[in-house]
């Protein structure tokens, strides 16, 4: 018995008190969405889903996730929605600097290098957002950027972020990337078939991930500019 | 601060030196607290609360309602806390959480509203305008750590269309057609959304019906709740608040309860 | 004094607590239970009693199974639903459905609710709320329709009308908006497909189809599906993969050895 008693676990339920729960303030949330972007020869795919959610709630079913920033620049950002309207509020403006001082639109490329620097002044204080730009690069082509929440990013031809991300890009890998196959052939993406490809991985993600659903707002992006699409999800 | 070369709006002088501007605390010199080795401590709870705020947008207008209990924990502490406040004609605000941080903030907004009339220039406080100015209040506060505790709605009329938004004590914003806050978005909800999307087109009528039955629920099953709450609603016409109103509770299947097994 | 053999009693072994506590303040994960964040729920109408569940069952944040029955057995005249650990719903009532058909065969009786209701209470207080079990129990015997309301810890409520699970504030909602005491069996079946869609539609803990179960006293209609309240989308693209897309590494054909054994089968006469 005595050899029992040394047992560190067994001083453990003697201090085991039962105290009130004290509701402590918490500055962040998780407010769901999911963020999906593909880049084509000439043309990008973005999408998010318009679900706000919070706990167990559903906060509203239409609020799309993805902003258009510029001509051919549309962001998607998920994570805190406090921090996301910011953040939007904070590049607009930028933006909007920017078009009154050269007389011309940022570049796709440039509004992604902004938003690094935009997340890394808040690297002690972050802004609890994944964000994915899509556009067209100064060559004509699609182009993707993904984030962190601290700013560091990298092109990419496709990605998923935010809640649904770890179902969505192993897909992407496999669909687009042509990983894990064997003998596959890179056929150029038409833009017929990324659209299809971002319904049917949203639609699959709404039927696993909670948060995920209500309708999907996909936006084709080319040179002249872009189009904008909603398709109905699960409501549940 | 350096003047700006050419005046970029109009902004009345101070209405006198030497004290606190209108609408702005005063800080005593020396009463501040100072930042100890610990830091400053701020108060992070809240004390006297307010419950759920139910809104819900119609074919002509926003219905908005709230109940009239100031909570202080547990105790029900004050039973005459008005809480939805006309902004103007186009404009209602309702609030719910801390009872204190809504009076200090509708102190600022009201002592805005007046400043804004006097310039007579035409313009007023619009919904969005509120909504989005509240917004950056609201992030602001949770940004320095020292939030409001407390949910707003804004309701309102807009370029002839109804208006309903939402802001929380962390900057969480949007609008939508019906929205409740607290235990009314989980027990009112639900029956707001689904009476919205049954009936698309709501007559002013059938809104506050709608409203009038939720708050009802609310009192049965919300432990810091009241039956008596204000209704306010905004049309194209102007905005009025209504009440207090004291629903009815219905006890006709009290006698099926007996007992626990 | 002598000691006397006591029988080991029966549940569960409480002996690896204090260990499992220990490794947990160590770092170790303990593994997690499927959860049912659930909309359930029951009401007593004019002969009778209609139970409702709604159909997903959660793991976190992701849905584990879309089409789950909520609704368990527990006697021919009596069913009940469960929200909680989708296990311990399982075993419990497993356990109580045949101790009480046990009790059946004993005194030659159609069960009571009342004892089924009593038989729960007392092994989920026995446990101290450690199985999750939060039920709803309905039925109809020789005393006419019973409802109750279990919860993890023993307590019980016997009402009018009942709900459980991460969704009960919704369905408890349009429960308390339109109940009336003596609805016909349309109504109140309508009244807990409303009440288990606004848990679905509302909670994100909830989903996929609404389930009935209509007990009266002579019959027993379990409805599975009652409703599918959210419709699957329709795929857009084609996903096959041609032939020869996996990566064959290796290959190698074996001959199995068999040895063939002969053995005799027998009829053994049961113990009666």
């Amino acid at each position: 018995m005595e050899a029992m008693a040394m047992m560190p676990y067994q001083q453990e339920q003697t201090n085991h008190i039962e105290r009130p729960i004290q509701h402590r303030f918490s500055p962040y949330d998780f407010n769901g969405g999911t963020v999906l972007a593909i880049a084509g020869e000439d043309f990008a795919v973005i999408a998010s889903d318009t679900r706000l959610m919070t706990g167990f709630s559903i906060l509203a079913r239409d609020v799309p996730k993805t902003t258009q920033y510029t001509t051919n620049t549309v962001v998607g950002s998920c994570g805190f929605h406090g921090d996301v309207l910011t953040l939007t509020k904070v590049i607009q403006t930028r933006l909007k600097m920017f078009t009154y001082l050269h007389q011309k639109e940022m570049d796709t490329s440039s509004v992604a290098a902004m938003l690094s620097t935009v997340l890394y002044y808040r690297r002690f204080f972050p802004y609890y957002v994944y964000n994915i730009v899509a556009g067209i690069d100064t060559e004509g082509k699609g182009c993707v950027y993904s984030f962190d929440p601290v700013g560091s990013y990298e092109r990419e031809t496709y990605r998923a972020g935010g809640s649904a991300s770890s179902m969505l890009q192993p897909l992407l890998d496999n669909q687009i990337g042509m990983k894990n196959q064997e003998g596959a052939k890179q056929v150029p993406l038409a833009k017929a078939k990324a659209v299809a490809l971002v319904k049917d991985v949203f639609t699959s993600a709404a039927e696993r991930d909670i948060h995920t659903g209500d309708a999907v707002c996909i936006h084709v992006i080319t040179k002249q500019g872009t189009t904008k699409e909603t398709y109905p999800l699960r409501r549940d | 601060m350096a003047t700006p070369a050419f005046p970029t709006s109009f902004v009345p002088g101070p209405l006198w030196g030497n004290g606190p501007t209108p609408g702005q605390v005063y800080n005593f010199p020396g009463a501040a607290t100072a930042p100890d080795q610990w830091g400053t401590q701020r108060t992070l709870n809240p004390s006297v609360t307010t419950t759920s705020v139910l809104a819900v947008k119609y074919k002509d207008g926003v219905v908005m309602a709230a109940d009239m209990l100031g909570s202080y924990g547990s105790l029900a502490r004050y039973r005459n806390c008005p809480r939805l406040q006309k902004i103007n004609d186009k404009t209602i605000l309702g609030c719910s959480g801390d009872y204190a941080d809504f009076q200090f903030l509708s102190n600022i907004i009201n002592q805005r509203v007046v400043e804004e009339e006097c310039l007579n220039d035409g313009f007023s406080y619009t919904p969005p305008g509120l909504h989005s100015w509240l917004t950056r209040v609201m992030y602001n506060r949770r940004s320095q750590f020292n939030p409001l505790w407390n949910t707003y709605l804004v309701g309102g009329i807009h370029q002839e269309k109804p208006f309903l938004g939402y802001v929380d004590k962390i900057g969480i914003a949007y609008e939508a057609d019906t929205i409740a806050t607290g235990f009314g978005a989980y027990l009112a909800l639900p029956i707001l959304r689904d009476a919205v999307e049954k009936n698309k087109k709501m007559e002013e009528k059938q809104a506050v019906e709608l409203i009038d039955r939720c708050m009802k629920l609310l009192f049965y099953r919300d432990a810091r709740s009241l039956n008596k709450y204000q209704v306010a609603v905004v049309t194209k016409k102007g905005s009025e608040i209504r009440g207090p109103i004291v629903s009815e509770a219905n006890w006709e299947i009290a006698h099926m309860v007996k007992g626990y097994e | 004094m002598a000691a006397c053999a006591e029988l080991p009693a029966g549940g569960f072994v409480f002996e690896n607590c204090q260990r499992n506590k220990f490794l947990e303040s160590q770092g170790y994960k303990v593994p997690k239970a499927y959860k049912t964040g659930t909309t359930i729920c029951g009401l007593v109408y004019k002969d009778g009693i209609v139970l409702g569940a709604d159909t997903r069952a959660t793991e976190d944040t992701i849905v584990a199974d879309k089409n789950c029955a909520k609704i368990h057995y527990i006697s021919s005249n009596i069913y009940c639903c469960g929200a909680g650990t989708a296990a311990d719903t399982e075993m419990t009532t497993q356990l109580i459905s045949s101790e009480l058909e046990l009790h059946r065969l004993n005194t030659g009786r159609q069960p009571r609710v009342c004892t089924a209701n009593r038989l729960l209470k007392q092994m989920l207080f026995r446990y101290h709320g450690y199985i999750g079990a939060a039920l709803v129990l309905g039925g109809v015997d020789s005393t006419g329709p019973h409802l109750y309301s279990i919860w993890p810890h023993g307590s019980t409520d016997k009402l009018p009308f009942v709900t459980m699970g991460s969704g009960s504030l919704a369905a408890m909602a349009t429960f308390e908006d339109r109940y009336k005491a003596d609805l016909s069996r349309d109504e109140a079946m309508k009244l807990v497909r409303d009440a288990i869609c606004a848990g679905i539609f509302n909670d994100l803990g909830s989903g996929s189809n609404v389930d009935l179960c209509v007990i009266t006293k002579d019959k027993v209609d379990y409805i599975r599906p009652y409703e599918e309240a959210n419709k699957k989308g329709v795929r857009q693209g084609k996903y096959r993969y041609d032939r020869g897309t996996t990566v064959v590494i290796s290959s190698e054909v074996k001959k199995v050895e068999l040895e063939v054994i002969d053995t005799e089968v027998r009829a053994v006469p049961m113990e009666t």
